[in-house]
């Protein structure tokens, strides 16, 4: 029978837990830098020149379609042969925010297209400047079409955040690897993590519900 | 000792691809068992299997499938068995398939019109009868291109297999990497492969949803 010990994770909850905290600071920055790296996709998507365009499409469908740990592993151990080195947790970000940012691309890109011309017009006849057009007639609507799909990108990079523990980048996950190794409570050492990113997840969900309440809940007037 | 990278590494990694394959299918094929199981617990009329489906697709969407695949291999000992790479990855991979083609094929069956449904029990069709008859086809049809899609981000996922050890196609690059020294060609070969199963199929699912979406137009 199974002797289930759950005294080095309660000794060690303090190192577990702010190693949530890193994962948490992590993600938001691969959200925030993604979120640059994504809109300035779908512009350069958007805008009509040819080539610009073909350039993305390739970053987006090569990243969309190779797994993030083969990505992670190549821009840690491969790009160092081409001169550019980096530490774990710099190739961690950039990883994240590589991966999260063609993601993003495809759906800021369906976020703008959703907006019809006719409103951009209608914003015109009523007598708004290029940038209040743009912000209040074209971004605000976008992003609330959007909003759902972003954030459950979001969400499910923080979950993918995980990953960056195989090149030993300081998060949750190599908090636990390291407290594996020094007391091999395996099995309840991993549940504990999985709780831990479930309740993360959970945070995060109920943070961009709040957003949202705030942000988007305006007569939609359909 | 360092050597070249010889066309033998390249076989290598190559031939490492069936293994990616066989463990994709293996997921898929018990995702699919476990994904309608959920998928019509999930949109049934009794509360309790409701109740119990919804709980497993949130826990399964909440955690990271890494968590996920080490939780399966340390609690192949809790209950017993050896521990073995393949049995934890096909293990933690079914489930995470099930979890997330129960929520696809809910949505799938939840999207056929209700009128559908009622027609059929008017008809006095059973449960069993109307699922199989009148619902579920209809249900595939909306279901494909998701499924198709999810078939990509299934082929992905086999790759942190490699985490606990299985030799998959990541794993055998991380070896040809270990002997030759040459990340940059390595990981960009195991890329390119990667590319080249998944691409397809990510074409394959844009083509499907663009004629769905013609045909809800018409």
């Amino acid at each position: 029978m199974y002797q289930f010990n759950f005294q080095p994770v309660i000794q060690n909850l303090d190192l577990l837990l702010f190693g949530a905290w890193l994962t948490v600071r992590l993600s938001l920055m691969a959200m925030l830098f993604g979120l640059v790296v994504s809109v300035l996709g779908a512009v350069a998507k958007t805008s009509g020149i040819r080539p610009l365009r073909w350039l993305v499409d390739a970053y987006v469908e090569v990243i969309r379609n190779t797994p993030f740990l083969v990505q992670i592993f190549f821009i840690f151990f491969g790009l160092p042969a081409v001169g550019i080195s980096m530490s774990p947790n710099t190739a961690a970000l950039v990883a994240l925010v590589v991966n999260v940012g063609a993601y993003g691309t495809e759906i800021i890109r369906a976020g703008i297209e959703s907006i019809p011309r006719g409103q951009i017009e209608a914003g015109r006849a009523l007598g708004l400047n290029p940038v209040q057009i743009f912000r209040y007639v074209v971004v605000k609507p976008a992003l609330r079409n959007i909003y759902p799909s972003l954030t459950s990108q979001f969400i499910y990079l923080m979950l993918t955040s995980s990953v960056v523990s195989v090149i030993s980048a300081n998060d949750l996950a190599s908090a636990g690897a390291d407290l594996n190794a020094r007391t091999f409570a395996s099995f309840e050492i991993y549940l504990v993590l999985t709780v831990l990113y479930f309740l993360l997840a959970l945070g995060f969900s109920t943070l961009f519900a709040a957003i949202r309440r705030v942000f988007f809940t305006y007569p939609a007037g359909r | 000792m360092i050597r070249e990278f010889s066309s033998a590494d390249i076989l290598f990694i190559v031939t490492a691809v069936r293994w990616t394959l066989i463990l994709s299918a293996i997921a898929f094929a018990g995702g699919a068992i476990g994904g309608l199981a959920i998928a019509l617990s999930r949109s049934s009329q009794n509360r309790v299997l409701r109740r119990i489906a919804t709980g497993f697709i949130q826990v399964f969407q909440g955690t990271p499938l890494l968590m996920q695949l080490f939780l399966v291999y340390f609690g192949l000992a809790v209950v017993g068995l050896p521990i073995d790479p393949l049995l934890a990855a096909a293990v933690a991979l079914t489930l995470h398939a099930s979890a997330y083609l129960g929520e696809i094929w809910r949505g799938a069956i939840e999207a056929v019109p209700s009128g559908q449904s009622e027609a059929a029990t008017a008809l006095a069709l059973g449960y069993r009868d109307r699922m199989r008859h009148v619902i579920l086809p209809q249900a595939m049809r909306i279901a494909t291109a998701p499924t198709v899609g999810f078939l990509v981000q299934l082929i992905k996922g086999t790759s942190l297999a490699s985490i606990i050890g299985f030799t998959e196609l990541t794993r055998a690059g991380q070896i040809v990497n270990n002997a030759t020294f040459q990340p940059f060609l390595v990981f960009g070969t195991v890329a390119a492969l990667y590319f080249l199963l998944c691409w397809p199929l990510s074409l394959l699912a844009r083509h499907l949803e663009a004629r769905m979406r013609r045909a809800l137009m018409r």
